[in-house]
């Protein structure tokens, strides 16, 4: 394939990729290594280097308007960065370390639990009672506007939310991920934020967890400049594009289209694996 | 968001929160323009080659460095300055760390001041190379 070409489709594939994940609210980056190894047929290194710098953008562009909406709480969002950030750290020096056809697996399953956590929406528990002294300690609690104002939340199980926001890390370093969902459930249903703010803390965090394991990335050669581009600039686009569209679409049944296709994605993703053809 | 009681200093954590979506919505823009530039270049010289990403090599040495990276752009090599993009892209959450630690000294708040060092110097790290291998 020539590099016009292969840029086109690429870039066009990343568009759909980004748009898909931003209306169904799934991310788009969790179907773009898949995308690149088993229809591209990319090296799975060039495809995990690929899809963190675009996890960056998305994050980064999207938290521009996010963190001026005034729901991101900055405090716990760095505090579990420590955890994310070590995580990510060690799951890039990880990714050196064991073969291609183990990532093959994991990502596998990741994707499944994906896209089935993507079709069971979760409760919100926002408490105002302090149940974690850790939480006072450092002044986590916050407020968020609502329809009726200001109301205020409670920050539990902090050290539980830290050591799942290092798994979380781990994924993100080890697959060119955000982690995205495992990131929410730990904010939300550990941690008790209310979902606006679980949902903005989560992609102000994204970037920041991403950077730190593309350091690596960058440096092992994994960020091919003719692959990352493309993919940056489609994910990206696809992502702003959901975004602006987002009030108009049924995400009911894009949700239920998208997580068919993660499904399917996930086991050639694990058929690869372990029949060691990646 | 905060309650006003947190507010200390000058700068309140609202200001902080504008500064820094000024910040990464910029660090993008940045990215995408260089990344653009290096691209048309890039595809005007090799558009018409043959792509073959199945086997991994890995990047040639002098794109997987930052400072290799910033001497190939200057001179104008196609591949070295979408590579900048990239790192550039790559800097604007470092550099969002590097402004929420500015806030946070300016609020005196010392909590905040060494769980931000610790996590920009994780970034730092990372971005010097990190654990070789």
């Amino acid at each position: 394939m020539s590099l016009l070409l292969f840029t086109a489709l690429v870039a066009g594939g990343s568009f759909s990729a980004g748009l898909l994940g931003a209306l169904t609210g799934l991310g788009g980056g969790i179907v773009i290594v898949p995308m690149l190894t088993l229809l591209f047929g990319v090296d799975l290194r060039y495809a995990i280097g690929a899809s963190l710098v675009s996890v960056i953008a998305t994050s980064s562009g999207a938290a521009a308007a996010y963190v001026k909406e005034g729901y991101t709480n900055v405090r716990v969002g760095m505090l579990l960065e420590i955890a994310t950030t070590l995580g990510a750290l060690g799951g890039a020096y990880l990714a050196g370390r064991i073969g291609t056809n183990v990532i093959a697996i994991i990502f596998g399953v990741v994707l499944l639990y994906s896209a089935y956590r993507s079709t069971k929406p979760l409760a919100e528990h926002v408490s105002t009672e302090n149940a974690d002294p850790l939480a006072i300690k450092l002044r986590l609690n916050s407020t968020y506007p609502t329809p009726n104002g200001l109301e205020s939340y409670a920050v539990q199980a902090v050290p539980a939310g830290f050591g799942l926001m290092a798994v979380a890390g781990v994924l993100s370093g080890l697959l060119g991920i955000g982690s995205g969902a495992l990131k929410v459930l730990a904010m939300d249903q550990l941690m008790h934020l209310p979902f606006k703010v679980s949902t903005t803390t989560s992609n102000f965090m994204i970037g920041v967890t991403a950077a730190a394991s593309a350091g690596i990335y960058l440096a092992r050669g994994y960020v091919d400049p003719a692959l990352a581009l493309p993919v940056m600039l489609g994910v990206l686009a696809g992502a702003l594009t959901g975004a602006r569209v987002l009030a108009g679409a049924n995400t009911k049944v894009l949700r239920r289209i998208f997580a068919g296709v993660v499904v399917v994605l996930a086991s050639e993703m694990l058929y690869k694996g372990f029949r060691g053809g990646v | 968001m905060t309650s006003p009681t947190e507010r200390r200093g000058r700068w309140s954590d609202d200001d902080v929160d504008q500064l820094l979506g000024n910040l990464l919505r910029i660090g993008v823009i940045v990215a995408t323009i260089v990344g653009v530039i290096g691209g048309t270049l890039y595809i005007a010289h090799h558009g018409l080659e043959r792509v073959d990403l199945r086997v991994f090599r890995g990047e040639p040495v002098e794109l997987r460095h930052v400072g290799s990276i910033a001497r190939g752009a200057l001179t104008l090599h196609a591949d070295a300055i979408i590579q900048l993009g990239l790192v550039l892209l790559i800097a604007t959450p470092v550099a969002r760390v590097a402004m929420s630690l500015v806030a946070f000294v300016l609020q005196r708040d010392r909590v905040y001041i060494v769980v931000t060092s610790i996590v920009l110097a994780l970034l730092l790290f990372s971005l010097a190379g990190g654990i070789p291998g």
